[in-house]
């Protein structure tokens, strides 16, 4: 947090708040704007893209909180998301649960599970927990193909529409509010969470662990309140998920799921949640963008038009490893230096 | 009255001895300096008595001011943090990432309550209680004169600042008794001083009972009530300043013995 001329603040309060300057008011103001219109001027196509932005939104800050901001590694991101899509739908299904009840009990039921699994993280830490959850991944994977009897196999399971007060809840444009509300309780939360005595236990957590047990934080606790909360949300992404399509096939969360919100995270911004949804949003955007740059070049250079969709894979992993390399702090870390820029300016001291 | 009872404390990794039946007591309200030659095993006790390491042998029991006794040998280090013992490392371990502010907020983490969901919600009793520990923590700001440092990211400060920032967050914790594990390490002689300073501010006008390990006999010869020396696990002379300077033992200790000396 830097200070801003001009702004003084007299209360702890107001010094605590979570955009405790005017500048940072406006912006919010302006990207809360943005997201009301947008539904009213997009089409389908990008109606549907903010759609998944949001659902993974939800999920990268669950993975952010777990990962980022608690430093305990996972690849189980997948498997939990599909406790959560599969509670959520096979509640609804089987014991006739209203929706919303269901999607609330499945984010608990990913959330005990995510504890369940965290239990590891106790004696490992690094790559042997990441070995350890990518087991969780692997079992869970296993259980939606092969448990027939509960889960369908591979066959896919068929949702009965969501509706609020008769309004179709998994129409785009309907969805978009879900969506929207979700991600933006999701991100309150978390940034609340962080600014208070567990989320910075969390933090600290990460940045050492012995430290943090000598001033009194309870390690064994905290990790797994970390995976569970962690948990909680990525549930919720799943059974997001599995509403918006009305449609459940195990191949949505494989081992791949994992990796690409891993990806997400770390080109947003470890420990970030703003980051989390520049990753989320980027992640998503890109398959669409290559696509749309491979229709606009169909007739300057087709050569490079039938390239693309191939080099999809490529060009991903080319954003992730350009990230490392020359930014490994993320879009996150991007945004903040375009906002230290114009935080001074036009005073700025030099120009570079 | 004692605070701190360690009696016949043994601790062994495999072969190797680091205390053989070390007993120690720290009276309430003194400042206490642990000093002997390296590996000695002056951190080790600290190590104990926070909690790190667990003794095969021997006892080490807290009388908190209230009253009340406690067996600390047995106890995980967040539980004996609840008890009102808090202590820097000599490699200073702070949380890198968070600000100044935030880890002095993490030293009242024994103090405050609320977990995920009151924090995530941030309603009504969080609210209050954050604000609340945050005035705590400003008077140890006050305190240690860090105000211009208090939004600064920790692992971006100067290595003495970083010293202080530790010894703050220890504060933050209303500690009963503080252990100091090497305060004044890789200090220049002015930081040193206004360190020593420090420990003095904190043993006085706060009444906390001190333990330092130090290496500088001069500043631990000035601050101190009552020294203690280490060798080889063992506690080889005890008392005043004065006392510990003179006595044959201790120097023999640091010097060592030419071949042939008789005692």
């Amino acid at each position: 947090m830097s200070l801003e001329c001009g702004v003084f603040h007299t209360r702890y309060e107001s010094d605590m708040g979570l955009r405790p300057r005017p500048m940072q008011r406006i912006r919010l103001a302006v990207f809360a704007v943005f997201v009301l219109v947008f539904p009213f001027v997009a089409g389908t196509y990008w109606l549907d893209l903010a759609n998944q932005i949001a659902i993974a939104t939800v999920g990268a800050i669950g993975l952010n909180i777990l990962v980022g901001y608690t430093g305990q590694i996972s690849l189980g991101q997948g498997a939990f998301m599909a406790i959560g899509a599969y509670t959520a739908g096979l509640l609804t299904l089987n014991a006739g649960l209203p929706w919303g009840v269901s999607i609330a009990l499945a984010c608990v039921l990913t959330s005990l599970a995510g504890t369940f699994f965290g239990l590891p993280s106790l004696r490992l830490k690094g790559l042997y927990l990441a070995i350890a959850t990518l087991a969780a991944q692997e079992i869970v994977e296993w259980a939606m193909t092969h448990w027939t009897a509960v889960t369908g196999g591979t066959e896919a399971i068929v949702l009965p529409a969501p509706s609020l007060f008769g309004v179709r809840l998994n129409s785009t444009f309907a969805f978009y509010w879900f969506g929207v509300l979700m991600a933006a309780g999701t991100a309150l939360f978390a940034a609340n969470l962080f600014r208070t005595r567990m989320g910075r236990a969390f933090v600290a957590v990460r940045d050492q662990d012995i430290a943090a047990s000598v001033i009194g934080v309870n390690l064994f606790r905290t990790k797994l309140l970390a995976f569970a909360t962690s948990s909680f949300f990525v549930g919720l992404a799943g059974a997001m998920i599995a509403y918006y399509r009305t449609i459940i096939t195990w191949e949505r969360f494989t081992l791949e799921t994992s990796i690409v919100y891993l990806a997400m995270i770390i080109v947003g911004g470890l420990g970030s949640i703003r980051g989390s949804f520049f990753g989320a949003a980027l992640i998503t955007l890109l398959p669409a963008l290559i696509t749309n740059a491979g229709r606009a070049l169909q007739d300057t250079a087709p050569m490079v038009a039938n390239l693309l969709p191939y080099a999809q894979q490529a060009v991903f992993g080319v954003v992730i490893i350009l990230f490392l390399v020359f930014e490994p702090k993320g879009l996150s870390k991007l945004w903040g230096n375009v906002k230290d820029y114009f935080h001074v300016w036009p005073f700025a001291y030099r120009r570079g | 009255m004692s605070i701190l009872e360690i009696r016949d404390l043994s601790l062994r990794f495999g072969g190797v001895t680091a205390l053989a039946g070390f007993t120690m007591e720290v009276r309430n309200g003194e400042l206490l300096a642990l000093i002997g030659p390296n590996g000695a095993g002056k951190t080790s006790v600290l190590n104990c008595i926070s909690g790190l390491y667990r003794a095969q042998e021997g006892t080490i029991t807290l009388m908190v001011p209230d009253g009340g006794r406690h067996s600390l040998h047995r106890l995980p280090p967040h539980r004996i943090a609840a008890l009102g013992v808090a202590r820097t490392f000599q490699n200073i371990e702070l949380f890198k990432h968070m600000t100044v502010l935030e880890n002095l907020m993490l030293g009242r983490h024994v103090h405050m309550k609320g977990g995920v969901l009151g924090g995530g919600l941030y309603v009504g009793r969080q609210r209050r209680r954050e604000i609340e520990h945050r005035r705590c923590v400003e008077e140890v700001i006050d305190f240690m004169n860090l105000e211009p440092l208090r939004s600064a990211e920790v692992g971006n400060l100067a290595y003495g600042n970083q010293r202080l920032v530790e010894m703050a967050r220890a504060l933050a914790l209303d500690p009963a008794i503080l252990l100091l594990d090497e305060p004044t390490a890789g200090m220049n002689a002015e930081e040193k001083e206004s360190m020593a300073r420090f420990i003095l501010d904190v043993h006085e006008e706060r009444g906390v009972t001190v333990v330092v390990i130090d290496h500088d006999i001069d500043v631990i010869m000035d601050i101190s009530d009552r020294v203690v020396v280490l060798d080889f696990g063992r506690k080889i002379a005890e008392g005043t300043p004065e006392e510990v300077r003179n006595d044959p033992v201790v120097i023999d200790a640091y010097l060592g013995r030419a071949r042939g000396d008789v005692a």
